[in-house]
């Protein structure tokens, strides 16, 4: 995430307006408070002109829709959030691939998923952890499949959570493994479900998924996840 | 079980904790026969190693006896007398793969920690902070050893724990100091710092073929310790200047390899748990990172220097145009210490080396606390304690 456009066209100019404004404004009134205005201007006229915003970078958020064709995302891109992750674990494309095919093998190291039922080779219903006990559920469907390669999926229309997701696998040269990387996108909807679905993905979303990733790493070349939980401490007196 | 617990600032306590359990199918418990205060302990005792909790188990240098396996174990049984490398490592991982154990991928669950601090994270290590894993360590009757069919190496009868108990650590530490060295036949190797991994540094790159070898230190015993093979030159450094003295003793040409065993307090800034301690750490830096300098600036063109001692944050004011002008090489890092178990414990059973003869102080568990201080003020010629947990 360099300083990639994320903000539209028509957002840019008023942006530029606005800020140019404030600028001028601030500057003339030879106050305190009128230089922090013109500061403040200047911030959104920079951000017009180069088109990036560093709060909607913060949050992952764009607005500008032209970006990004052509990249291989089975998610179409614009509002919502997006996180891309990537890892590299010691083992083959064809054996990562054939784990994560299995839908049902997600909540092994996802650790918000409390189950993933697959219904056929495309269809899965998905189930995932709320605050206050409850939880989430939606169905999916695969929308992209190459063996070995990649797989995409994405909620069914008419879910309770949009969301969607990808994960590539690249071969590494001279035994390096390979690398999985992992693009995931949501829609935020509001209310408790809102809180729901962003518990799911954490309050940082980039960091939920690197430990999922780390996890799935764990699990694939040891066949267990590293832990210290339930071992004994001073804490704990017998 | 009794344990000792890290109690916050220079305070360790015995404890009466429950016994471990097996938590994943890889991990094995241990009974502990033997374990040690490392130097680096010290670091945790003082407070200036970050993410430290209140009743976490110290202790890295522990070996006993296996009393249940996990059911992936298949190479360990109950009854196996075994000692335990510090590095927890996977053998699975590409660091692993290459030998890198204590650079392993998967065994620190808290890597988050250590990467916001460093970029990448190492293999969990136990009894040395969350960041570090949080893994309870072996200052305890028992301990969970994770990944048990990977590095803990099987002792045979007849081997006395004292004898062995450093193949956990310190021995390999000097060891692999030295060999970070690339002593070549005639090479004087220069050593600072006579405690228990400058003492095997020592012994160490006379067995890798130096031609002389000199110590540099302050304590009497120490020093003693260092000579004690009758061949060792030793410098005190409270009475001599250490580059005069190093450059006439070599000819004007500079010791050929160079060794830092002494490290700085480790310390680091941890963002949410350490900002309070970040000055009393950076003034630390400024005066422990001695060592490190003067080992660049005595070393010979062209030389190595090898540390092996604990650096874990910001060092200032280092001679990098000191070391690019002369050309030197500078290796460093935790110790793969299960390259070296397996050979080191032939030395040991063939009588090349006994690791014994640093032990100054042998107690049991109950006298950690006023141990860790006895060690740290290098007190009553304290060099190495070891502790017997059984009751």
């Amino acid at each position: 995430m360099q300083t990639e456009k994320n903000v539209n066209i028509p957002e840019r100019w008023a942006s530029v307006l606005l800020g140019s404004a404030l600028a001028t404004y601030g500057l003339k009134s030879r106050s305190r408070g009128g230089f922090a205005l013109s500061a403040l201007g200047g911030v959104l006229a920079w951000r017009g002109a180069t088109g990036h915003c560093m709060i909607y970078q913060a949050l992952g958020i764009s607005t500008n829709g032209e970006q990004r064709q052509g990249e291989q995302v089975s998610v179409p891109y614009g509002k919502g959030i997006r996180v891309e992750k990537a890892v590299t674990i010691n083992a083959s494309p064809e054996s990562l691939y054939a784990f994560w095919r299995n839908f049902e093998n997600l909540p092994r190291f996802m650790c918000n998923l409390e189950a993933v039922e697959c219904h056929d080779s495309l269809r899965s219903h998905w189930v995932a952890a709320g605050p206050a006990g409850m939880s989430v559920d939606w169905e999916a469907e695969i929308i992209n499949d190459i063996p070995n390669e990649l797989i995409g999926w994405r909620s069914i229309d008419g879910s309770k959570v949009d969301n969607a997701g990808s994960v590539h696998f690249n071969a590494l040269p001279d035994g390096r493994g390979t690398e999985v990387k992992v693009v995931l996108r949501y829609d935020p909807p509001a209310g408790l479900l809102g809180a729901a679905v962003s518990k799911l993905f954490g309050e940082d979303p980039a960091m939920q998924v690197q430990e999922d990733l780390r996890r799935l790493k764990m699990l694939v070349e040891t066949g267990e996840i590293a832990t210290t939980e339930g071992q004994p401490s001073g804490r704990k007196i017998a | 079980m009794k344990a000792v617990c890290w109690w916050g600032k220079t305070e360790v306590r015995v404890v009466d904790v429950p016994e471990p359990e097996i938590l994943n199918p890889h991990d094995a418990i241990v009974r502990v026969t033997l374990t040690a205060i490392c130097g680096s302990d010290l670091h945790l005792y003082d407070g200036y190693v970050p993410t430290m909790m209140r009743g976490d188990i110290l202790g890295h240098e522990f070996m006993g006896e296996v009393v249940e396996v996990g059911e992936e174990v298949t190479n360990l049984r109950a009854g196996d007398r075994v000692i335990v490398p510090f590095p927890i490592a996977c053998g699975r991982c590409w660091f692993c793969e290459n030998r890198q154990w204590s650079l392993c991928d998967n065994t620190n669950p808290n890597a988050w920690m250590i990467e916001s601090l460093m970029g990448y994270s190492g293999a969990g290590l136990f009894g040395y902070s969350h960041m570090y894993g949080g893994y309870a360590g072996g200052q305890a009757q028992y301990v969970r050893v994770p990944f048990a069919d990977v590095s803990p190496l099987k002792i045979p009868d007849g081997l006395p724990d004292e004898k062995v108990l450093f193949l956990t650590d310190i021995l390999p530490t000097g060891w692999m100091a030295a060999e970070n060295c690339e002593i070549e036949a005639g090479d004087t190797v220069a050593v600072w710092g006579c405690g228990p991994v400058g003492l095997f540094a020592i012994r160490s790159a006379w067995m890798q073929g130096a031609g002389r070898v000199i110590a540099i230190d302050r304590f009497r015993e120490r020093l003693r310790l260092a000579q004690s093979d009758g061949r060792t030159e030793i410098v005190d450094y409270s009475e001599v200047n250490v580059f005069d003295t190093l450059k006439e003793m070599t000819g004007g040409r500079g010791p050929d390899r160079c060794i830092d065993a002494v490290g700085m307090e480790a310390h680091g800034h941890f963002p949410d748990a350490v900002l309070d301690r970040v000055k009393q750490a950076m003034k630390l830096t400024f005066d422990r990172a001695h060592v490190l300098r003067q080992a660049l600036h005595c070393c010979r063109k062209g030389g190595t220097v090898s540390i092996p001692g604990v650096y874990a944050g910001f060092v200032d004011k280092v001679p990098l145009g000191t070391a690019f002008g002369k050309g030197l090489t500078l290796k460093m890092g935790q110790t793969h210490v299960q390259n070296y178990t397996r050979m080191l414990l032939e030395k040991i059973m063939s009588g090349e080396i006994d690791p014994s003869f640093i032990i100054t102080h042998r107690v049991s568990l109950d006298d950690a606390p006023e141990m860790y201080r006895t060690f740290r003020d290098k007190q009553d010629d304290c060099v190495k304690v070891v502790m017997r947990p059984a009751a």
